[in-house]
Protein backbone atom coordinates (compact mmCIF):
# COMPACT_ATOMS: atom_id res chain seq x y z
CA UNK A 1 0.00 0.00 0.00
CA UNK A 2 1.30 3.17 -1.07
CA UNK A 3 -0.65 5.32 0.79
CA UNK A 4 0.56 6.77 4.45
CA UNK A 5 -1.77 8.76 7.37
CA UNK A 6 0.31 11.48 8.76
CA UNK A 7 -0.26 12.01 12.14
CA UNK A 8 -1.70 15.75 13.16
CA UNK A 9 1.09 17.84 13.64
CA UNK A 10 1.87 22.02 13.50
CA UNK A 11 0.07 24.50 11.75
CA UNK A 12 3.26 25.00 9.12
CA UNK A 13 3.29 20.95 8.22
CA UNK A 14 1.72 20.37 4.92
CA UNK A 15 -1.37 18.09 4.87
CA UNK A 16 -2.30 16.17 1.37
CA UNK A 17 -5.03 14.92 -0.46
CA UNK A 18 -6.54 12.90 -3.11
CA UNK A 19 -6.29 13.94 -6.59
CA UNK A 20 -9.27 14.75 -8.11
CA UNK A 21 -10.25 15.79 -11.76
CA UNK A 22 -11.19 19.66 -12.41
CA UNK A 23 -12.21 21.70 -15.05
CA UNK A 24 -9.65 22.80 -17.32
CA UNK A 25 -8.37 23.28 -20.80
CA UNK A 26 -5.09 21.62 -19.80
CA UNK A 27 -3.72 19.26 -16.65
CA UNK A 28 -0.13 19.75 -15.11
CA UNK A 29 0.74 15.85 -13.54
CA UNK A 30 4.14 15.79 -12.09
CA UNK A 31 4.52 12.40 -9.88
CA UNK A 32 7.43 10.64 -8.89
CA UNK A 33 7.79 6.75 -7.66
CA UNK A 34 4.57 5.60 -6.48
CA UNK A 35 3.00 9.23 -7.05
CA UNK A 36 2.12 6.61 -10.25
CA UNK A 37 -0.99 5.06 -8.43
CA UNK A 38 -2.37 8.17 -7.99
CA UNK A 39 -2.18 9.63 -11.31
CA UNK A 40 -3.26 5.59 -12.32
CA UNK A 41 -5.92 5.91 -9.99
CA UNK A 42 -7.53 9.08 -11.20
CA UNK A 43 -6.98 7.39 -14.69
CA UNK A 44 -9.37 4.35 -13.75
CA UNK A 45 -12.28 6.86 -13.13
CA UNK A 46 -11.54 9.60 -15.47
CA UNK A 47 -9.22 8.66 -18.58
CA UNK A 48 -10.99 11.85 -20.03
CA UNK A 49 -8.93 14.29 -19.20
CA UNK A 50 -5.44 12.42 -19.59
CA UNK A 51 -6.02 13.59 -23.53
CA UNK A 52 -5.17 17.20 -22.29
CA UNK A 53 -2.50 16.52 -20.00
CA UNK A 54 1.14 16.36 -20.20
CA UNK A 55 2.34 13.75 -17.52
CA UNK A 56 5.81 14.15 -16.02
CA UNK A 57 7.02 10.87 -14.24
CA UNK A 58 10.29 10.59 -11.74
CA UNK A 59 10.57 6.58 -11.41
CA UNK A 60 13.30 6.91 -8.83
CA UNK A 61 13.50 3.34 -7.31
CA UNK A 62 10.42 2.07 -8.61
CA UNK A 63 12.22 1.58 -12.04
CA UNK A 64 9.88 0.17 -14.60
CA UNK A 65 7.02 -0.72 -12.46
CA UNK A 66 4.60 1.88 -13.87
CA UNK A 67 6.01 3.69 -17.06
CA UNK A 68 3.74 1.01 -19.20
CA UNK A 69 0.41 1.79 -17.26
CA UNK A 70 0.98 5.34 -16.95
CA UNK A 71 1.96 5.29 -21.26
CA UNK A 72 -1.96 3.14 -21.30
CA UNK A 73 -3.10 6.75 -19.77
CA UNK A 74 -2.25 7.65 -23.35
CA UNK A 75 -1.74 11.31 -22.09
CA UNK A 76 -0.99 14.23 -24.77
CA UNK A 77 2.64 14.10 -23.45
CA UNK A 78 4.17 11.69 -21.70
CA UNK A 79 7.78 12.32 -20.23
CA UNK A 80 9.63 10.19 -18.00
CA UNK A 81 12.76 11.87 -16.22
CA UNK A 82 16.19 10.71 -14.83
CA UNK A 83 15.69 12.53 -11.52
CA UNK A 84 13.53 15.70 -10.56
CA UNK A 85 16.06 18.30 -10.74
CA UNK A 86 16.79 16.93 -14.45
CA UNK A 87 12.88 17.55 -15.03
CA UNK A 88 12.91 21.14 -13.50
CA UNK A 89 13.69 23.21 -17.20
CA UNK A 90 10.55 21.41 -18.88
CA UNK A 91 8.74 21.89 -15.57
CA UNK A 92 9.36 25.86 -15.74
CA UNK A 93 8.66 25.79 -19.64
CA UNK A 94 5.74 23.79 -19.35
CA UNK A 95 4.31 26.72 -16.80
CA UNK A 96 5.49 29.36 -18.49
CA UNK A 97 3.65 28.60 -21.61
CA UNK A 98 0.47 27.71 -19.26
CA UNK A 99 -2.50 29.45 -19.91
CA UNK A 100 -5.16 30.32 -16.95
CA UNK A 101 -7.26 27.64 -16.27
CA UNK A 102 -3.82 24.72 -16.36
CA UNK A 103 -4.53 22.01 -13.71
CA UNK A 104 -2.07 21.43 -11.82
CA UNK A 105 -1.66 17.75 -10.08
CA UNK A 106 1.36 16.45 -8.24
CA UNK A 107 1.53 13.37 -6.63
CA UNK A 108 4.20 11.16 -4.82
CA UNK A 109 7.16 12.10 -2.09
CA UNK A 110 7.32 15.40 0.16
CA UNK A 111 10.23 16.44 -1.98
CA UNK A 112 8.85 16.14 -5.41
CA UNK A 113 5.07 17.73 -4.09
CA UNK A 114 6.85 20.60 -2.59
CA UNK A 115 9.56 21.67 -5.08
CA UNK A 116 7.12 21.49 -7.70
CA UNK A 117 4.23 23.07 -5.66
CA UNK A 118 6.74 26.09 -5.40
CA UNK A 119 7.50 25.92 -9.18
CA UNK A 120 3.68 26.47 -9.71
CA UNK A 121 3.65 29.15 -7.24
CA UNK A 122 6.46 30.91 -8.87
CA UNK A 123 4.48 30.97 -12.04
CA UNK A 124 1.63 32.78 -10.09
CA UNK A 125 -0.72 29.74 -9.37
CA UNK A 126 -1.89 30.01 -6.01
CA UNK A 127 -0.75 26.96 -3.52
CA UNK A 128 -4.39 26.41 -2.78
CA UNK A 129 -5.24 25.91 -6.68
CA UNK A 130 -2.59 22.89 -6.73
CA UNK A 131 -3.81 19.55 -5.88
CA UNK A 132 -1.35 17.24 -4.31
CA UNK A 133 -1.17 13.61 -3.25
CA UNK A 134 1.25 11.77 -1.09
CA UNK A 135 1.95 8.58 -1.76
CA UNK A 136 4.98 6.24 -1.31
CA UNK A 137 8.04 7.38 1.08
CA UNK A 138 7.84 9.40 4.23
CA UNK A 139 11.85 11.07 3.28
CA UNK A 140 11.70 14.45 3.39
CA UNK A 141 13.62 17.23 2.21
CA UNK A 142 15.71 18.97 4.83
CA UNK A 143 17.34 22.48 5.20
CA UNK A 144 20.39 22.51 7.29
CA UNK A 145 19.55 25.60 9.15
CA UNK A 146 23.03 26.62 10.19
CA UNK A 147 25.06 25.79 6.39
CA UNK A 148 21.23 26.25 4.66
CA UNK A 149 22.47 23.13 2.20
CA UNK A 150 19.56 20.83 1.31
CA UNK A 151 19.72 17.49 2.67
CA UNK A 152 17.20 15.18 -0.21
CA UNK A 153 15.19 11.70 1.34
CA UNK A 154 16.01 12.13 4.83
CA UNK A 155 14.29 8.88 5.89
CA UNK A 156 15.91 9.10 9.78
CA UNK A 157 16.17 11.47 12.85
CA UNK A 158 18.52 12.32 13.71
CA UNK A 159 20.37 12.34 10.04
CA UNK A 160 23.82 14.21 9.25
CA UNK A 161 24.20 17.17 7.10
CA UNK A 162 25.34 16.14 3.39
CA UNK A 163 26.59 19.38 3.25
CA UNK A 164 28.18 20.42 6.92
CA UNK A 165 28.34 17.30 8.14
CA UNK A 166 26.49 18.40 11.67
CA UNK A 167 24.26 16.07 12.91
CA UNK A 168 20.65 17.13 12.88
CA UNK A 169 17.42 16.47 14.43
CA UNK A 170 13.97 16.23 11.95
CA UNK A 171 11.77 19.24 12.57
CA UNK A 172 8.16 19.56 11.49
CA UNK A 173 8.45 23.26 10.67
CA UNK A 174 8.10 23.39 7.35
CA UNK A 175 8.76 26.23 4.33
CA UNK A 176 6.48 26.07 1.69
CA UNK A 177 9.46 28.73 -0.47
CA UNK A 178 12.82 26.48 0.32
CA UNK A 179 10.14 23.25 -0.20
CA UNK A 180 11.90 21.52 2.68
CA UNK A 181 11.51 21.23 6.92
CA UNK A 182 13.79 22.41 8.93
CA UNK A 183 16.95 20.31 10.31
CA UNK A 184 18.84 21.52 13.73
CA UNK A 185 22.15 20.35 15.63
CA UNK A 186 20.42 17.49 17.83
CA UNK A 187 23.91 17.38 20.06
CA UNK A 188 24.05 21.53 20.12
CA UNK A 189 23.81 21.77 23.99
CA UNK A 190 25.54 18.11 24.59
CA UNK A 191 28.22 17.76 22.07
CA UNK A 192 28.98 14.45 20.96
CA UNK A 193 26.11 13.32 22.46
CA UNK A 194 24.51 11.63 18.84
CA UNK A 195 20.97 9.58 19.30
CA UNK A 196 20.57 6.35 17.59
CA UNK A 197 18.76 7.50 14.65
CA UNK A 198 15.04 6.18 14.26
CA UNK A 199 13.32 5.84 11.33
CA UNK A 200 10.74 8.64 10.75
CA UNK A 201 6.93 7.83 11.60
CA UNK A 202 8.80 4.43 13.33
CA UNK B 1 17.57 63.38 29.84
CA UNK B 2 20.70 62.35 27.39
CA UNK B 3 21.65 59.18 26.93
CA UNK B 4 24.90 57.94 27.71
CA UNK B 5 25.31 55.25 25.57
CA UNK B 6 27.23 52.25 26.44
CA UNK B 7 30.63 51.05 24.65
CA UNK B 8 29.93 47.54 25.45
CA UNK B 9 29.70 43.97 23.48
CA UNK B 10 26.78 41.39 23.11
CA UNK B 11 29.46 38.04 22.52
CA UNK B 12 32.72 36.84 22.97
CA UNK B 13 33.74 38.64 26.15
CA UNK B 14 29.83 39.86 26.79
CA UNK B 15 30.65 43.75 28.59
CA UNK B 16 27.17 44.54 28.31
CA UNK B 17 25.45 46.33 31.51
CA UNK B 18 22.60 47.89 32.21
CA UNK B 19 23.12 51.07 34.18
CA UNK B 20 20.66 51.94 37.05
CA UNK B 21 18.77 53.82 34.84
CA UNK B 22 18.15 50.92 32.55
CA UNK B 23 17.66 47.92 35.45
CA UNK B 24 14.59 51.11 36.66
CA UNK B 25 12.84 50.87 33.39
CA UNK B 26 13.03 47.66 32.41
CA UNK B 27 10.06 45.98 31.06
CA UNK B 28 9.33 43.40 33.51
CA UNK B 29 6.51 41.26 31.45
CA UNK B 30 4.62 40.00 34.50
CA UNK B 31 1.57 41.59 36.16
CA UNK B 32 0.84 38.74 38.53
CA UNK B 33 2.76 35.98 39.74
CA UNK B 34 2.13 33.75 37.33
CA UNK B 35 2.23 33.41 33.75
CA UNK B 36 0.34 31.75 30.65
CA UNK B 37 -0.43 32.59 26.82
CA UNK B 38 -3.05 35.29 26.52
CA UNK B 39 -4.41 38.05 24.02
CA UNK B 40 -1.93 40.29 25.88
CA UNK B 41 -2.41 43.56 23.45
CA UNK B 42 -2.96 47.12 24.25
CA UNK B 43 -2.86 50.54 22.32
CA UNK B 44 0.85 52.25 22.09
CA UNK B 45 -0.11 55.14 23.33
CA UNK B 46 3.10 56.37 25.12
CA UNK B 47 3.38 55.67 28.67
CA UNK B 48 4.85 56.71 31.99
CA UNK B 49 7.95 59.19 31.65
CA UNK B 50 11.32 57.29 31.01
CA UNK B 51 9.48 54.71 30.80
CA UNK B 52 10.10 52.00 27.45
CA UNK B 53 6.70 52.61 26.79
CA UNK B 54 6.66 56.72 26.45
CA UNK B 55 8.33 56.89 22.66
CA UNK B 56 7.18 54.95 19.68
CA UNK B 57 10.36 53.62 19.13
CA UNK B 58 12.38 53.83 22.49
CA UNK B 59 15.68 54.54 22.21
CA UNK B 60 18.18 53.48 24.95
CA UNK B 61 22.16 52.75 26.23
CA UNK B 62 22.28 50.15 24.40
CA UNK B 63 21.70 51.73 21.16
CA UNK B 64 24.90 52.20 19.49
CA UNK B 65 26.51 48.55 20.68
CA UNK B 66 23.30 47.07 19.29
CA UNK B 67 23.67 48.47 15.82
CA UNK B 68 27.30 47.74 16.12
CA UNK B 69 26.44 44.31 16.80
CA UNK B 70 23.76 43.85 13.85
CA UNK B 71 26.31 45.41 11.35
CA UNK B 72 28.57 41.93 12.50
CA UNK B 73 25.51 39.63 11.91
CA UNK B 74 24.49 41.04 9.20
CA UNK B 75 28.38 40.46 7.63
CA UNK B 76 28.53 37.52 8.78
CA UNK B 77 25.18 36.32 7.29
CA UNK B 78 22.99 38.71 4.66
CA UNK B 79 20.28 36.59 4.86
CA UNK B 80 18.94 37.87 8.06
CA UNK B 81 17.66 41.04 6.05
CA UNK B 82 15.69 39.83 3.39
CA UNK B 83 12.92 41.43 1.63
CA UNK B 84 10.69 40.09 -1.08
CA UNK B 85 10.07 42.05 -4.29
CA UNK B 86 6.75 43.22 -3.72
CA UNK B 87 7.52 44.71 -0.39
CA UNK B 88 9.87 47.52 -1.68
CA UNK B 89 7.26 50.78 -1.22
CA UNK B 90 6.37 49.01 2.47
CA UNK B 91 10.43 49.28 3.00
CA UNK B 92 9.94 53.50 2.29
CA UNK B 93 6.83 53.48 4.40
CA UNK B 94 9.12 52.12 7.19
CA UNK B 95 11.45 54.33 6.68
CA UNK B 96 9.47 57.54 6.87
CA UNK B 97 8.14 56.38 9.94
CA UNK B 98 10.98 55.20 11.90
CA UNK B 99 12.58 58.91 10.91
CA UNK B 100 9.86 61.05 11.34
CA UNK B 101 8.96 59.12 15.07
CA UNK B 102 12.78 59.34 15.92
CA UNK B 103 13.54 63.05 14.79
CA UNK B 104 10.35 64.50 16.64
CA UNK B 105 10.87 61.61 19.77
CA UNK B 106 14.29 62.75 19.68
CA UNK B 107 14.96 65.69 18.23
CA UNK B 108 18.51 65.91 20.11
CA UNK B 109 19.59 63.18 18.55
CA UNK B 110 17.74 62.99 15.16
CA UNK B 111 16.84 65.31 12.68
CA UNK B 112 14.83 64.44 9.00
CA UNK B 113 14.88 67.97 6.67
CA UNK B 114 12.43 67.43 3.97
CA UNK B 115 12.16 69.26 0.87
CA UNK B 116 9.86 67.77 -1.26
CA UNK B 117 11.38 64.56 -2.61
CA UNK B 118 15.30 65.17 -1.37
CA UNK B 119 15.83 63.98 2.50
CA UNK B 120 18.43 65.12 4.70
CA UNK B 121 18.80 62.27 7.36
CA UNK B 122 21.23 63.31 10.58
CA UNK B 123 21.95 60.17 12.72
CA UNK B 124 24.33 62.29 16.03
CA UNK B 125 24.85 59.03 17.69
CA UNK B 126 26.19 57.19 14.95
CA UNK B 127 27.24 59.75 13.17
CA UNK B 128 25.59 59.51 9.70
CA UNK B 129 24.56 62.80 7.80
CA UNK B 130 22.81 61.31 4.20
CA UNK B 131 20.92 62.88 1.90
CA UNK B 132 18.60 60.96 -0.39
CA UNK B 133 15.70 61.09 -2.93
CA UNK B 134 12.55 59.11 -1.30
CA UNK B 135 11.40 56.52 -3.04
CA UNK B 136 14.35 56.17 -5.43
CA UNK B 137 16.30 53.62 -4.26
CA UNK B 138 19.42 54.45 -6.15
CA UNK B 139 20.35 57.04 -3.75
CA UNK B 140 20.63 54.92 -0.59
CA UNK B 141 23.38 52.72 0.02
CA UNK B 142 21.13 49.71 0.67
CA UNK B 143 17.37 49.11 0.28
CA UNK B 144 14.83 51.52 2.53
CA UNK B 145 14.26 49.10 5.00
CA UNK B 146 18.05 47.38 5.37
CA UNK B 147 18.85 51.32 5.89
CA UNK B 148 17.03 52.60 8.20
CA UNK B 149 16.94 49.48 10.58
CA UNK B 150 20.65 48.93 10.48
CA UNK B 151 19.86 52.34 12.70
CA UNK B 152 16.89 51.12 14.92
CA UNK B 153 16.90 48.59 17.40
CA UNK B 154 14.85 45.35 18.04
CA UNK B 155 14.43 43.29 15.07
CA UNK B 156 11.41 44.72 12.72
CA UNK B 157 9.00 42.03 10.52
CA UNK B 158 7.05 43.83 7.90
CA UNK B 159 3.93 41.68 7.05
CA UNK B 160 1.92 42.09 3.74
CA UNK B 161 -1.42 42.17 4.25
CA UNK B 162 -3.74 40.23 1.93
CA UNK B 163 -6.70 37.57 1.93
CA UNK B 164 -7.21 38.63 5.27
CA UNK B 165 -4.01 36.93 6.81
CA UNK B 166 -0.56 38.37 7.30
CA UNK B 167 2.09 37.39 5.52
CA UNK B 168 5.69 37.80 6.84
CA UNK B 169 7.28 38.98 3.56
CA UNK B 170 10.32 41.28 4.63
CA UNK B 171 12.05 41.33 7.99
CA UNK B 172 15.41 42.81 9.60
CA UNK B 173 15.96 40.04 12.07
CA UNK B 174 19.75 39.89 14.43
CA UNK B 175 18.24 39.79 17.78
CA UNK B 176 15.58 36.75 17.61
CA UNK B 177 14.88 34.47 19.96
CA UNK B 178 15.45 31.56 18.08
CA UNK B 179 13.80 31.72 14.93
CA UNK B 180 14.91 32.24 11.21
CA UNK B 181 13.81 34.82 9.31
CA UNK B 182 15.24 32.92 6.14
CA UNK B 183 13.48 30.12 6.96
CA UNK B 184 9.97 31.73 7.89
CA UNK B 185 10.12 34.62 4.97
CA UNK B 186 6.73 34.08 2.74
CA UNK B 187 4.88 31.99 5.52
CA UNK B 188 1.26 33.35 7.04
CA UNK B 189 0.65 34.14 10.71
CA UNK B 190 -0.65 30.78 11.67
CA UNK B 191 2.17 28.45 9.51
CA UNK B 192 5.37 31.15 11.36
CA UNK B 193 3.88 30.74 14.73
CA UNK B 194 3.31 26.55 14.49
CA UNK B 195 6.27 25.50 16.70
CA UNK B 196 4.41 27.80 19.52
CA UNK B 197 2.96 24.58 21.93
CA UNK B 198 -0.80 25.21 24.09
CA UNK B 199 -1.78 28.62 21.82
CA UNK B 200 -2.93 27.29 18.72
CA UNK B 201 -5.45 25.37 20.83
CA UNK B 202 -6.32 27.97 23.34
CA UNK B 203 -7.48 30.65 20.22
CA UNK B 204 -4.98 33.07 20.50
CA UNK B 205 -3.20 33.36 17.68
CA UNK B 206 -7.26 33.09 16.06
CA UNK B 207 -8.13 35.90 17.94
CA UNK B 208 -4.57 37.83 17.83
CA UNK B 209 -4.81 38.10 13.65
CA UNK B 210 -8.52 39.11 14.01
CA UNK B 211 -6.98 42.13 16.14
CA UNK B 212 -3.82 42.77 14.02
CA UNK B 213 -5.98 42.99 10.39
CA UNK B 214 -7.64 45.74 12.06
CA UNK B 215 -4.78 48.16 13.69
CA UNK B 216 -5.22 51.63 11.42
CA UNK B 217 -2.82 54.10 10.69
CA UNK B 218 -1.97 56.23 14.06
CA UNK B 219 -3.47 53.57 16.28
CA UNK B 220 -0.55 51.28 17.06
CA UNK B 221 -0.58 48.37 19.57
CA UNK B 222 1.97 46.80 21.56
CA UNK B 223 2.46 43.24 23.51
CA UNK B 224 5.11 41.66 25.95
CA UNK B 225 6.82 38.29 25.53
CA UNK B 226 9.65 37.14 27.14
CA UNK B 227 12.22 33.90 27.52
CA UNK B 228 15.49 33.44 29.10
CA UNK B 229 18.93 33.68 27.40
CA UNK B 230 22.52 32.55 29.09
CA UNK B 231 24.59 35.59 28.75
CA UNK B 232 23.58 38.87 27.30
CA UNK B 233 23.47 37.40 23.36
CA UNK B 234 21.50 39.24 21.06
CA UNK B 235 22.14 36.84 17.98
CA UNK B 236 20.25 33.45 19.74
CA UNK B 237 19.30 32.57 15.91
CA UNK B 238 18.92 28.48 14.88
CA UNK B 239 21.37 29.94 12.06
CA UNK B 240 24.21 30.11 14.93
CA UNK B 241 22.42 27.56 17.82
CA UNK B 242 25.05 24.89 16.71
CA UNK B 243 27.50 27.67 18.40
CA UNK B 244 25.64 29.39 21.12
CA UNK B 245 23.59 26.20 22.44
CA UNK B 246 26.19 24.85 24.51
CA UNK B 247 26.80 28.13 26.28
CA UNK B 248 23.46 26.99 28.29
CA UNK B 249 25.67 24.44 30.50
CA UNK B 250 28.00 26.86 31.28
CA UNK B 251 25.61 28.37 34.14
CA UNK B 252 26.64 27.38 37.71
CA UNK B 253 25.01 28.26 40.95
CA UNK B 254 28.07 30.73 41.39
CA UNK B 255 27.73 32.41 37.99
CA UNK B 256 23.96 32.56 37.39
CA UNK B 257 23.16 35.73 39.01
CA UNK B 258 25.44 37.26 36.34
CA UNK B 259 25.09 35.24 33.27
CA UNK B 260 21.39 34.35 33.46
CA UNK B 261 19.42 37.03 31.87
CA UNK B 262 15.57 37.39 31.38
CA UNK B 263 14.80 38.56 28.10
CA UNK B 264 11.91 40.91 27.04
CA UNK B 265 10.51 42.04 23.77
CA UNK B 266 8.19 44.79 23.60
CA UNK B 267 6.68 44.05 20.30
CA UNK B 268 4.20 46.88 18.39
CA UNK B 269 2.18 46.68 15.63
CA UNK B 270 2.22 49.53 13.23
CA UNK B 271 -0.27 50.41 10.06
CA UNK B 272 2.14 51.76 6.94
CA UNK B 273 0.32 54.54 4.71
CA UNK B 274 1.19 53.53 1.50
CA UNK B 275 1.74 49.74 1.25
CA UNK B 276 -0.63 49.13 3.67
CA UNK B 277 1.60 46.67 5.43
CA UNK B 278 1.73 45.97 9.00
CA UNK B 279 5.36 46.54 10.60
CA UNK B 280 6.34 44.05 13.42
CA UNK B 281 9.03 45.73 15.61
CA UNK B 282 10.26 43.65 18.29
CA UNK B 283 12.67 45.28 20.52
CA UNK B 284 14.64 43.33 22.66
CA UNK B 285 15.52 43.87 26.41
CA UNK B 286 18.22 41.74 28.58
CA UNK B 287 18.86 41.57 32.29
CA UNK B 288 20.88 39.43 34.49
CA UNK B 289 19.18 37.79 37.62
CA UNK B 290 21.63 39.61 39.63
CA UNK B 291 20.53 43.18 38.71
CA UNK B 292 16.66 42.00 38.63
CA UNK B 293 16.51 40.79 42.22
CA UNK B 294 17.67 44.72 43.54
CA UNK B 295 13.83 45.21 42.71
CA UNK B 296 12.57 43.15 45.17
CA UNK B 297 9.00 43.11 44.04
CA UNK B 298 10.37 41.54 40.42
CA UNK B 299 12.75 38.97 42.74
CA UNK B 300 9.37 37.79 44.22
CA UNK B 301 7.37 37.85 41.49
CA UNK B 302 9.76 35.90 39.01
CA UNK B 303 10.65 33.26 41.35
CA UNK B 304 6.80 32.20 42.01
CA UNK B 305 6.60 32.69 37.61
CA UNK B 306 8.88 30.47 36.82
CA UNK B 307 8.19 27.93 39.51
CA UNK B 308 4.31 27.54 38.18
CA UNK B 309 5.20 27.83 34.70
CA UNK B 310 3.97 24.85 32.82
CA UNK B 311 6.94 22.34 31.40
CA UNK B 312 5.87 23.08 27.65
CA UNK B 313 6.46 26.81 27.74
CA UNK B 314 10.04 26.03 29.76
CA UNK B 315 10.18 23.46 27.00
CA UNK B 316 9.61 26.00 23.88
CA UNK B 317 11.35 28.85 25.34
CA UNK B 318 14.67 26.42 25.83
CA UNK B 319 15.46 26.90 29.66
CA UNK B 320 13.59 23.40 31.51
CA UNK B 321 17.21 22.02 31.97
CA UNK B 322 18.49 25.38 33.59
CA UNK B 323 14.88 25.54 35.41
CA UNK B 324 16.03 23.89 38.90
CA UNK B 325 19.45 25.80 39.70
CA UNK B 326 17.27 29.15 38.18
CA UNK B 327 14.45 28.36 41.42
CA UNK B 328 17.44 27.51 43.61
CA UNK B 329 18.72 31.17 42.89
CA UNK B 330 15.32 33.27 42.50
CA UNK B 331 14.33 31.37 45.50
CA UNK B 332 16.46 33.34 47.65
CA UNK B 333 14.92 36.41 46.61
CA UNK B 334 11.57 35.28 47.78
CA UNK B 335 10.43 35.71 51.15
CA UNK B 336 6.50 34.76 50.82
CA UNK B 337 5.45 38.52 51.19
CA UNK B 338 2.23 39.17 48.85
CA UNK B 339 3.21 41.44 45.52
CA UNK B 340 1.51 44.86 44.44
CA UNK B 341 -0.79 44.37 41.21
CA UNK B 342 1.02 45.92 37.58
CA UNK B 343 4.03 45.70 36.31
CA UNK B 344 6.09 48.46 37.94
CA UNK B 345 8.89 48.27 40.86
CA UNK B 346 6.79 49.97 42.87
CA UNK B 347 10.13 50.16 45.35
CA UNK B 348 8.06 53.05 47.51
CA UNK B 349 5.39 50.48 48.57
CA UNK B 350 7.00 47.02 48.18
CA UNK B 351 8.75 46.08 51.45
CA UNK B 352 13.01 45.26 51.16
CA UNK B 353 13.08 41.38 51.32
CA UNK B 354 12.75 39.97 54.86
CA UNK B 355 14.84 36.98 54.66
C1 LIG C 1 2.32 40.06 13.15
C2 LIG C 1 3.18 40.11 14.07
C3 LIG C 1 3.85 38.93 14.69
C4 LIG C 1 4.97 38.30 14.25
C5 LIG C 1 5.79 38.65 13.01
C6 LIG C 1 5.25 37.22 15.18
C7 LIG C 1 6.31 36.37 15.05
C8 LIG C 1 6.58 35.33 15.93
C9 LIG C 1 7.64 34.37 15.75
C10 LIG C 1 8.58 34.33 14.56
C11 LIG C 1 7.62 33.54 16.81
C12 LIG C 1 8.57 32.36 17.05
C13 LIG C 1 7.93 31.08 16.55
C14 LIG C 1 8.92 29.92 16.51
O1 LIG C 1 9.10 29.23 17.53
O2 LIG C 1 9.52 29.67 15.45
C15 LIG C 1 6.56 33.97 17.67
C16 LIG C 1 6.23 33.40 18.88
C17 LIG C 1 5.10 33.74 19.61
N1 LIG C 1 4.14 34.67 19.25
FE1 LIG C 1 4.18 35.91 17.67
N2 LIG C 1 4.30 37.23 16.15
C18 LIG C 1 3.42 38.23 15.89
C19 LIG C 1 2.32 38.58 16.62
C20 LIG C 1 1.89 37.91 17.73
C21 LIG C 1 0.73 38.30 18.48
C22 LIG C 1 -0.21 39.46 18.19
C23 LIG C 1 0.63 37.42 19.50
C24 LIG C 1 -0.47 37.51 20.53
C25 LIG C 1 -0.82 36.66 21.37
C26 LIG C 1 1.75 36.49 19.40
C27 LIG C 1 2.04 35.45 20.24
C28 LIG C 1 3.18 34.67 20.21
C29 LIG C 1 3.53 33.72 21.26
C30 LIG C 1 2.73 33.42 22.51
C31 LIG C 1 4.74 33.14 20.88
C32 LIG C 1 5.57 32.15 21.69
C33 LIG C 1 6.61 32.95 22.43
C34 LIG C 1 7.30 32.29 23.60
O3 LIG C 1 6.72 31.50 24.34
O4 LIG C 1 8.48 32.65 23.83
N3 LIG C 1 2.49 36.83 18.31
N4 LIG C 1 5.94 35.05 17.11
Amino acid sequence: MSRFTFPDSIASRPVYGTLEPKQGKAHLMIADAEGAEALLDLGMHNPDIFKNSHVIFIPKDTGQTYIGSLADLDPEQFYVGPSYDASVPRIRRVLSGAHMGLQVYLAGTEGLIGQAQNEAMQAGIPHTAIQSEHRGSVARRMQCVHCKGITEDVTTDPFVCSHCGLNLFVRDHYSRRLAAFQGVRVDAEDPGNIPVPVELYS
Amino acid sequence: MTIQFNKESFRGDYTFHNSDWAIQRFPFPFHEDSYMYSVNMEQHRGGPEGSVYEKRFDVDEHYVSEMHDRALVLAEDPLRCQSLPHMTLAGWDLLELIMVAKSEDYPELFELHRNGDTWRWVNKPMEIDDTFTFLDETTLPYGPMEYITRQAQGDWCVLDQRDDMLWMDAGMVTTQADWSLDFDIGMNFFEWHAPVPLAHEMGIFKRALKFLLNIQQGAPARRLNWTMTVNPLLDTSPENYHKWGVQKTTLTPKNIGAKQHLRVELQTFFRLPRSNALVFPIRCYLIAFQDLVTIPKWGRRLHRVIRDLPDELATYKGFIANRPMMLDYLSRYDDGLATSPGVWPDLEIEPELQK
